[in-house]
């Protein structure tokens, strides 16, 4: 095992991370904060959706690179769909969108975002 | 069962490694992280398991010759933990960690604090094990705690601390050594400042006994709390040191078996020291254990264990300082012993950890039990190094190198 964990895509997306930012509070439907008090991971995602889809979706924070990453990809992932789809997601999918191995210490950080979008839509 | 130890008058770091059956099962293991725990020479692992294979029985119960066997060695254990600090053997009460001792003394300590007093001392650098259970007992009495800040060289403000504590302070309580900064604490300062104004004081040793030499009666603290995981003896062990006329007049709040003189469906009256605060069946074997610990340190004495770990700590922090940014959060090895914490910048703490773990170096990455002190320093969370006997330069080499790959990574 090398460092193969930190593969560029992980490296990449946490120096370059989709979808950062805000959503303006006129549009913003739901938002939910989420963090791992035991390494500082702390994420809030904004929502806008409308009709049941996602119009759009941001978020802002600090984490490691783990935690930026999955929330990256998952913020893209969810982007565009429809709430239904997005309830269906669980842990398993965000750690197999990660294509990385995620050892027992790291799983919290991995599925923040998870945790996050959770917290906001359902 | 004796266990022979046999380390030589000279220090040799390779053959005190030997003496740890797990660098033997783990060649490539690289462990920093003593401060959490620290590892176990084989001579506590034998005495241990050999208690239980051949004078296992309970104390102080028995009139059968086992039973006689396990209390002596039970107590000699007590006696030597004595030794040890400087402490007289019924000051001596066994728990299970640093924690509980400390949660004990909080849950009896108004017993002997006079009612005008309302206020607790304690610092920025506190684990959370020497701060919430004072935090909680402020708010349960209608107390206030009131916190020493620490400044921006990572030491105590001494003259803040002179400020802060006055006719009103009941406790002050502090560590030894910050187990987040490795900062060493002027306690004799801070002892004599509480003094002045009758307030007890409370030592949160844990980072400090396996390092130096502590000597309470010198030091003259009303109660000092270590554990016995992190000075290389078996987990499940802690110790809670207090002044023989403290504790007299301190009521237990852990009853049951062991800690009685009479007891009725009525009423009870409680056992003398230490006994009165050891209820039900300690870890006895872990605590026969122990004494092989303490003499592990005592072969190799305490100004081997100095010499070893300051220089190794000033190697530490000079090739920390030579990758470049990163921040070091700790005072400087005159002030230090045993830790330092740092961050690399641009990389969280937990993916420094992960890839230094590639290279089977434990290192640890987290808030460290001290999230206020990270609040403080407007920090998520560090990495830290920490120090035992066994650690040698050419570790910190590899985790400098492995550092250095972390940074490629990110950059």
């Amino acid at each position: 095992m090398n460092s193969e964990i930190y593969r560029e895509q992980i490296i990449d997306l946490y120096k370059y991370p989709n979808n950062k930012g805000v959503i303006d509070r006129t549009e913003m439907t739901h938002s939910h904060h989420e963090n791992n008090p035991t390494c500082g991971d702390d994420i809030t995602i904004y929502f806008k959706v409308n009709d049941n889809v996602i119009e759009d979706v941001k978020f802002e924070g600090s984490g490691c690179a783990i935690c930026i990453a999955s929330t990256s990809l998952l913020t893209d992932k969810i982007k565009g769909k429809n709430l239904s789809v997005v309830n269906e997601i669980n842990d398993d999918e965000v750690l197999e969108m990660l294509q990385i191995p995620i050892s027992a210490g790291r799983l919290k950080c991995a599925l923040l975002s998870l945790r996050a979008v959770e917290g906001a839509l359902k | 069962m004796e266990q022979k130890l046999n380390i030589s008058e000279e220090f040799n770091i390779e053959e005190i490694r030997e003496k740890f059956p797990i660098f033997n099962n783990n060649p490539n293991l690289i462990y920093l992280d003593s401060a959490a725990t620290s590892q176990k020479p084989e001579t506590v692992i034998n005495a241990q398991s050999d208690f239980l294979k051949n004078f296992n029985s309970n104390v102080h119960r028995g009139i059968y010759k086992l039973s006689i066997k396990s209390t002596e060695l039970f107590e000699k254990s007590r006696n030597n933990i004595a030794k040890f600090i400087n402490a007289k053997s019924q000051e001596i009460v066994f728990t299970k960690n640093t924690t509980e001792s400390i949660n004990i003394i909080a849950n009896s300590i108004l017993d002997i604090v006079d009612n005008n007093k309302t206020e607790i001392v304690i610092t920025e650098m506190e684990h959370h094990s020497n701060l919430i259970p004072w935090q909680q007992l402020a708010k349960k009495n209608n107390m206030k705690l009131i916190v020493i800040p620490i400044t921006n060289d990572y030491k105590l403000d001494y003259d803040e601390a002179k400020n802060l504590i006055n006719d009103k302070t009941a406790i002050v309580t502090l560590c030894h050594v910050s187990n987040s900064l490795g900062t060493i604490n002027n306690i004799a300062e801070i002892i004599s400042y509480a003094k002045e104004f009758d307030a007890l004081t409370v030592i949160d040793g844990a980072q400090a006994v396996s390092h130096f030499k502590v000597d309470v009666k010198e030091l003259d603290c009303d109660f000092y709390v270590f554990s016995g995981h992190k000075m290389y003896g078996p987990d499940g062990v802690g110790i809670l040191y207090g002044k023989e006329e403290f504790l007299n007049k301190m009521n237990p709040t852990t009853y049951g078996g062991g800690m009685i003189n009479t007891v009725s469906f009525d009423e009870t009256t409680f056992a003398d020291l230490p006994e009165k605060f050891e209820a039900g069946t300690q870890n006895i074997s872990g605590i026969v254990a122990l004494n092989n610990a303490i003499e592990f340190i005592e072969e190799i004495g305490f100004d081997k264990i100095k010499d070893h770990e300051s220089e190794l700590l000033r190697y530490t922090i000079d090739n920390l300082k030579s990758l470049e940014l990163i921040e070091i959060y700790n005072p400087g090895v005159d002030n230090s012993i045993g830790v330092i914490s740092f961050n690399l910048d641009g990389i969280h703490a937990h993916d420094i950890s992960t890839i230094v773990d590639e290279d089977n170096i434990a290192l640890r990455a987290g808030h460290h039990c001290c999230i206020p002190l990270m609040k403080k320093l407007k920090l998520a969370a560090t990495c830290r190094i920490s120090l035992g006997i066994y650690n040698t330069k050419e570790e910190i080499d590899k985790l400098i190198e492995s550092l250095n790959k972390a940074k490629e990574i990110f950059k």
